[in-house]
């Protein structure tokens, strides 16, 4: 079970990356709690300074932008 | 179909035929390029319009600015997309950790330019920068620098209105965004910032390193020419169509003795009618364009502009997130000043 958390305002691209997320967990057949970060001060705690961020388990994989789909993949399997 | 489909996806991958791709692809550019004028011409005389007349003059701006602004957005963001992939918001916030006033303010106006930012990352980066020890007035100096200085603007003003006005924008907007981030600094606002922001600590941040191949930074600059392209052409629409307006029918003596550079009051008026104004750069040039070829003093044009570009509504609205009002209050009049004193500066130079 991983736990996923995508960290963003709820800019339009933020939404997209929730779902590109939980797409590909879902194609991998991976177990995932998807949760969704709006909150300023809980984003800063991550250290990342642009949005949409990805965090895997604890562990800051994304920051900035769309996330491409070979990557997602990648840092699911790890 | 799909075979097709597989092999341009193979192509894609392949940084020979991007290259080769990008060649031709700016060849035909240029070609085309150079003849919009001649095309927009005859375009206006196909159409039952008496010729010389106003209506005739409007059409010919708008039919001729419109794919000429367009061709040259595609161009400027595609090779902006590129070299930002060189640059990430985290990299300038560790550049800019622990930097001195001064120095810093003057690294942070430049890297305002080159990183990678989007409106709605607005606070997220103020937070981040702040809480990762980059002084406040530096913060300042990036967030100013970051939408005034962009490459849309600078890249539309070059082609527009001409490569001196394009310089003199860059070099004074880079020192405004100095100046105001550097005087923000020196009034030692750290208080004024909401609670919550001094609060936070930033977390050590390791992202793994990307190796991104010459084909990850052209893909790059392709989906910003998706992205930026798409999302602003109705702006530029909406901007050339006014002034397309001004070009053809407000008349030159009008506008002299308004947006002149003998009344001195229009340089004020001009950044106090920005500021609720809000327009992407690409929007606004056309219309600047445009009012510069009908006598407005170059001055009290630029600071219309930078007052639209830098000083927003809206991202004052998102900003209230972190700032108290007072220092909102203070960056407004800070940087309102600044523009002030390049209107007035460049009128004297330039009448």
């Amino acid at each position: 079970m991983k736990n996923i958390k995508v960290l963003g305002p709820g800019c339009k691209r933020c939404q997209t990356t929730e779902d590109m997320v939980k797409a590909a967990a879902a194609a991998l057949g991976i177990e995932a709690s998807i949760e969704k970060i709006t909150d300023y001060a809980e984003m800063a705690k991550y250290g990342i300074v642009s949005t949409p961020g990805i965090v895997i388990d604890g562990k800051v994989v994304h920051a900035g932008g769309l996330p491409k789909e070979d990557d997602l993949t990648r840092w699911l399997q790890a | 179909m799909n075979t097709i489909a597989e092999s341009l996806g193979q192509a894609r991958k392949s940084q020979g035929i991007w290259f080769a791709g990008i060649a031709i692809f700016v060849t035909a550019w240029f070609v085309l390029y150079n003849q919009l004028l001649p095309f927009a011409r005859w375009l206006v005389t196909q159409l039952p319009i008496a010729p010389g007349s106003h209506l005739a003059s409007s059409v010919e701006f708008f039919f001729y600015d419109t794919p000429k602004v367009l061709m040259l957005l595609t161009l400027v963001v595609f090779a902006m997309g590129v070299v930002r992939t060189f640059f990430s918001p985290e990299r300038t916030r560790a550049l800019l950790a622990g930097k001195r006033e001064g120095l810093g303010n003057i690294a942070a106006a430049h890297l305002g330019i080159v990183t990678p930012f989007c409106s709605c990352s607005a606070v997220p980066l103020f937070v981040g920068f702040v809480s990762a020890g980059v002084p406040l007035g530096v913060t300042f100096s990036f967030l100013i620098a970051a939408p005034m200085v962009n490459e849309i603007a600078l890249g539309l003003l070059f082609a527009l209105v001409g490569w001196k006005v394009a310089l003199t924008y860059l070099a004074f907007g880079l020192s405004i965004a100095i100046v105001s981030g550097w005087v923000i600094g020196r009034l030692h606002l750290e208080g004024w910032l909401e609670p919550w922001v001094r609060e936070v600590r930033a977390g050590a941040v390791d992202l793994e390193d990307e190796h991104l191949t010459w084909v990850d930074r052209f893909e790059a600059g392709w989906d910003a020419v998706k992205e930026i392209v798409g999302k602003v052409w109705y702006w530029i629409i909406a901007g050339i169509a006014a002034g397309a307006f001004i070009h053809g029918y407000v008349p030159a003596e009008l506008l002299s003795s308004i947006m002149g550079a003998d009344s001195w009051w229009s340089v004020p008026a001009a950044v106090l009618l920005g500021i609720p104004m809000y327009s992407n750069a690409a929007g606004i040039i056309p219309v600047i364009e445009a009012l510069l070829g009908k006598g407005a003093a170059l001055g009290t044009v630029l600071a219309f502009m930078m007052s639209v570009i830098a000083l927003s509504l809206p991202e004052m609205i998102i900003l209230r997130k972190v700032l108290s009002l007072k220092l909102i209050a203070v960056f407004v009049a800070v940087v309102g000043t600044g523009i002030l004193g390049v209107g007035y500066l460049f009128n004297a130079l330039f009448s």
